[in-house]
């Protein structure tokens, strides 16, 4: 019976395999993440996660990243504009450069960033004597965080304004809109979704990030630590369950994001579909 | 002054173009200004980082350069690399077309779970990544105890690096192949079932060629996490310079020790092959692109193609 219902053959191996390797990478070592946790008892977890230097944390990698996103939300959305819309020489290359965040070794895009705003280093040299100081300091997180959330902004949004159809514009054009006019009230509305979107994946990726921001942040608790490095202390404590318990909060965390942005996103397909 | 060139409307343009631009485009002023706003971004949050690797790297000679590529700690650092991608890479290259093949060919319960477990490493912390296997195969893990007594070493050794970094990059062909394979159908494949190929057959003549520019992109997507990856892989690793560390643990180790000519030279190597990954890539998305279309056009309007 369940033969009929697949034509092409293969389906025992392809999702035997499947399954196999999912069960084994991803299910079985998250049952022994939930494990550790609930092993650990009520009291421990609730003590491990509201510790006033974990506390702390939480400023860092939940608030500081928001603000990074929304930055990214900012210069995400004005490059896939001028991506989608605008012809000029080198838009190819900034186009292809867009990716470099994915691309480049998360450590690497640490220690270039932290020589470039260090003291008496490329741009941190001028920036110190106006008081500003960004490596080892929560303005290095942001930058990291900026820099490493950026290309979602930019893939999640410039689809979407490809597909505007220009009809729309046009006939606000003819009944005597300004171009403000158009893009306020008629261009932006159906490109919000994809903007939150965007927005709120690139939220995720810079509150789960650690290569790049370790190097810029000097990590000084109760300033600039951000929570995967609290994972990292508690496991050289060999505290395994309290590790755990700080995964499975992150791990809470990251799934409530996630599950906005799907939401945001299906929420967006209908829009398109319906313009 | 009496001049046969009109300055309001210059040759190449004339009064009809000028104004439908000005309805549906903005002025040419914010055009300029916002290209600038955003090249100005690229330049200090992409590109000066960049230059910043290379400068590092050769600041102090092409002697401390072409040292540091003889050092047996940084070259042992390489082999690790290229260890790990050489194992996770076709690992994952072929649980990506399995996986992409049961998502796309068939309808079963679980389905939708399998999709957002294949989803889930993209969205998690990698330190995370890392933490799992250490609460099953670490010391005080699940399994510590029974590997221990065989004598087995998992975590702070080759096969924990390997297993936490192909939990991080097993997402990129199976997710690369999913919205391609959709896009092209089976009627192709169930074509050649009826003409009595057998499912390698299938896979290796018709589905393959179909997909191979989406199968390349996944790869070295795949290829450059791979040998990128630093926060799942610093969790398992016991970071010993020249036994466990991989290039980027061994970037941090030298930035640690103040080693910053070498710490650059190894990091301008991982960022030529980032560079190498974004080209690559934008080829591969833009032959993609063309096969992709092609696919949803064969859906829109199945037509008979003659097999060139």
């Amino acid at each position: 019976m369940a033969k009929k219902k697949h034509v092409l053959p293969g389906f025992r191996t392809s999702v035997g395999w499947t399954v196999t390797w999912v069960s084994l990478l991803v299910l079985l070592p998250l049952t022994a993440l939930v494990g550790k946790t609930a092993s650990g008892g009520w009291e421990h977890f609730w003590e491990t996660v509201t510790d006033p230097e974990v506390v702390a944390t939480y400023r860092v990698s939940f608030g500081i990243s928001f603000i990074a996103a929304l930055i990214n939300g900012v210069f995400g959305f004005l490059a896939a504009w001028i991506f989608a819309r605008y012809d000029f020489p080198g838009r190819r290359l900034l186009e292809a450069a867009t990716d470099l965040p994915f691309a480049l070794p998360t450590a690497v895009a640490g220690i270039a960033l932290t020589a470039l705003y260090s003291p008496s280093e490329w741009l941190g040299q001028y920036l110190e004597p106006l008081g500003i100081k960004i490596a080892f300091a929560p303005a290095g997180v942001l930058i990291a965080m900026i820099f490493i959330g950026f290309p979602f902004v930019v893939r999640a949004v410039q689809p979407v304004i490809e597909d505007l159809s220009a009809d729309v514009e046009e006939a606000a054009a003819c009944l005597g809109a300004n171009r403000w006019q158009t893009i306020r009230y008629v261009i932006l509305p159906p490109l919000l979704p994809a903007l939150f979107t965007g927005i709120i994946m690139s939220y995720g990726r810079a509150v789960g990030e650690y290569g790049s921001i370790v190097f810029i942040s000097g990590n000084i608790p109760f300033q600039t630590e951000i929570t995967p490095l609290m994972i990292f202390q508690k496991l050289e404590q060999y505290d395994y369950t309290g590790a755990a318990a700080l995964g499975f909060t992150m791990l809470l965390a990251s799934l409530v994001i996630v599950l906005i942005g799907n939401r945001l996103q299906t929420w967006g397909n209908r829009f398109r579909k319906l313009a | 002054m009496a001049s046969f060139i009109d300055f309001r409307n210059p040759p190449g343009s004339d009064r009809r173009a000028d104004n439908t631009i000005r309805a549906t485009a903005e002025p040419l002023w914010v055009r300029r200004v916002v290209i600038g706003i955003v090249a100005l971004f690229f330049f200090f949050f992409l590109f000066l980082p960049l230059l910043v690797v290379f400068q590092g790297a050769l600041a102090k000679g092409v002697d401390v350069l072409k040292e540091a590529f003889t050092d047996h700690d940084i070259l042992h650092s390489i082999w690790m690399t290229l260890i790990v991608a050489l194992i996770t890479v076709p690992a994952n290259t072929a649980f990506g077309i399995a996986a992409a093949w049961a998502i796309t060919r068939y309808r079963f319960t679980g389905r939708q779970v399998l999709l957002a477990l294949i989803d889930l490493p993209l969205w998690v912390s990698p330190v995370i990544g890392g933490l799992i296997y250490v609460l099953l195969y670490g010391r005080r893990g699940y399994f510590g105890p029974w590997l221990q007594a065989h004598d087995i070493k998992i975590i702070f050794a080759l096969p924990g690096m390997v297993l936490a970094t192909t939990f991080v990059t097993f997402p990129f062909v199976a997710r690369s192949l999913i919205p391609l394979m959709q896009a092209q159908g089976v009627e192709e494949e169930e074509a050649a079932l009826t003409l009595g190929a057998s499912g390698l057959q299938i896979l290796r003549r018709i589905t393959l060629p179909k997909i191979r520019w989406g199968l390349f992109y996944g790869v070295i997507l795949c290829n450059a996490r791979a040998m990128g990856e630093f926060g799942a892989v610093s969790v398992v690793s016991a970071k010993i310079s020249g036994k466990t560390n991989t290039m980027p643990l061994e970037i941090e180790r030298l930035y640690n020790d103040y080693l910053f000519p070498q710490a650059f030279a190894v990091a301008s190597a991982l960022s030529l092959l980032a560079l190498l990954t974004l080209s690559l890539k934008t080829l591969a998305e833009w032959e993609n692109r063309r096969q992709f279309e092609a696919g949803q056009r064969s859906l829109l309007e199945p037509t008979i193609e003659t097999a060139p």
